[in-house]
């Protein structure tokens, strides 16, 4: 690796560092492509093509997964919408359905028994939304197959 | 039987800055420099945990290329951390950040309990002090 592409690495990892630190603070990419030293366009090419995710996407994820524990912890969907840096509660309440699936209120009220009977910093990284996979080419379930196979 | 940690291997993309970093941010002392081929593994210590040696060496040294080149990728974009105990989180924090190195967090209480702080070592690894 050229030491041009190691110090691109480098700008691109500071500025995910900066979405990790501040994320709770009014970040939008432009200021965050400062961090990298780069145009808006082109920081988002490049983070996109190291980190497999756009820096919009990584910012919601880490924004909606802070609040995914507030939420746990009890607090209302406003005031988790507001500790994570989300200014408006309806772009919040569908980036939130978008990466978990569910509303922010359906999340509030259902259990999280499993979450809690483990550690935080263990829950912070197993309930880590995950970023959207490419779809994979469709494969015929085999679990009938194979319990038909055991039955015979 | 006892069974506990003697090496632990950090990649790093260059090895004398990062001796310099580990020595002078972390106190420790440089134990073993050890060259083979191309590359050189340098060992370092220290007297807090004396049976655990740290090992620096960089991306390519024992590896093929493509293997290096992965692994050089995933280090610089901060895919490694460790995690290290103090007994007085304050103090450690204001010598490492004296030395210049990247600050990642300055001292918090956790929501999910301890009192940490991190910095990136030179080459992009995450590593984070916890108070004892």
């Amino acid at each position: 690796m050229s030491p041009e592409e190691l110090a691109t690495l480098a700008h691109l990892r500071r500025a995910r560092d900066l979405m990790d630190r501040d994320y709770a603070h009014p970040l939008d990419v432009p200021t965050i492509a400062q961090r990298a030293l780069m145009s808006p366009a082109h920081f988002s090419r490049r983070f996109k093509a190291a980190y497999g995710e756009t820096p919009y996407g990584y910012l919601m994820t880490r924004r909606i997964e802070r609040a995914m524990a507030l939420l746990r912890s009890g607090s209302s969907v406003t005031d988790a919408c507001m500790a994570v840096g989300c200014t408006s509660l309806g772009s919040f309440s569908a980036s939130f359905r978008t990466i978990t699936g569910e509303s922010p209120t359906e999340y509030r009220n259902r259990e999280h028994s499993a979450v809690e009977a483990m550690p935080a910093c263990i829950a912070k990284l197993l309930t880590r939304p995950a970023p959207p996979l490419a779809p994979k080419p469709a494969q015929p379930s085999r679990i009938q197959e194979a319990a038909a196979a055991s039955v015979s | 039987m006892t069974i506990s940690l003697q090496y632990v291997n950090i990649t790093v993309n260059d090895v004398d800055e990062s001796v310099a970093f580990y020595r002078d941010a972390l106190g420790l002392e440089v134990r073993n420099d050890v060259a083979s081929g191309d590359f050189r593994w340098v060992t370092l210590g220290s007297a807090d945990q004396p049976g655990l040696e740290y090992v620096l060496s960089e991306p390519h040294a024992g590896r093929s290329q493509a293997d290096g080149d992965a692994l050089q990728e995933l280090v610089t974009k901060g895919a490694f951390q460790f995690v290290f105990r103090t007994d007085d989180l304050d103090a450690t924090f204001e010598k490492i950040r004296g030395t210049g190195a990247e600050v990642l967090q300055e001292p918090i209480d956790q929501p999910w309990g301890p009192r940490d702080c991190a910095f990136r070592d030179p080459s992009g690894t995450m590593l984070r002090f916890s108070q004892a």
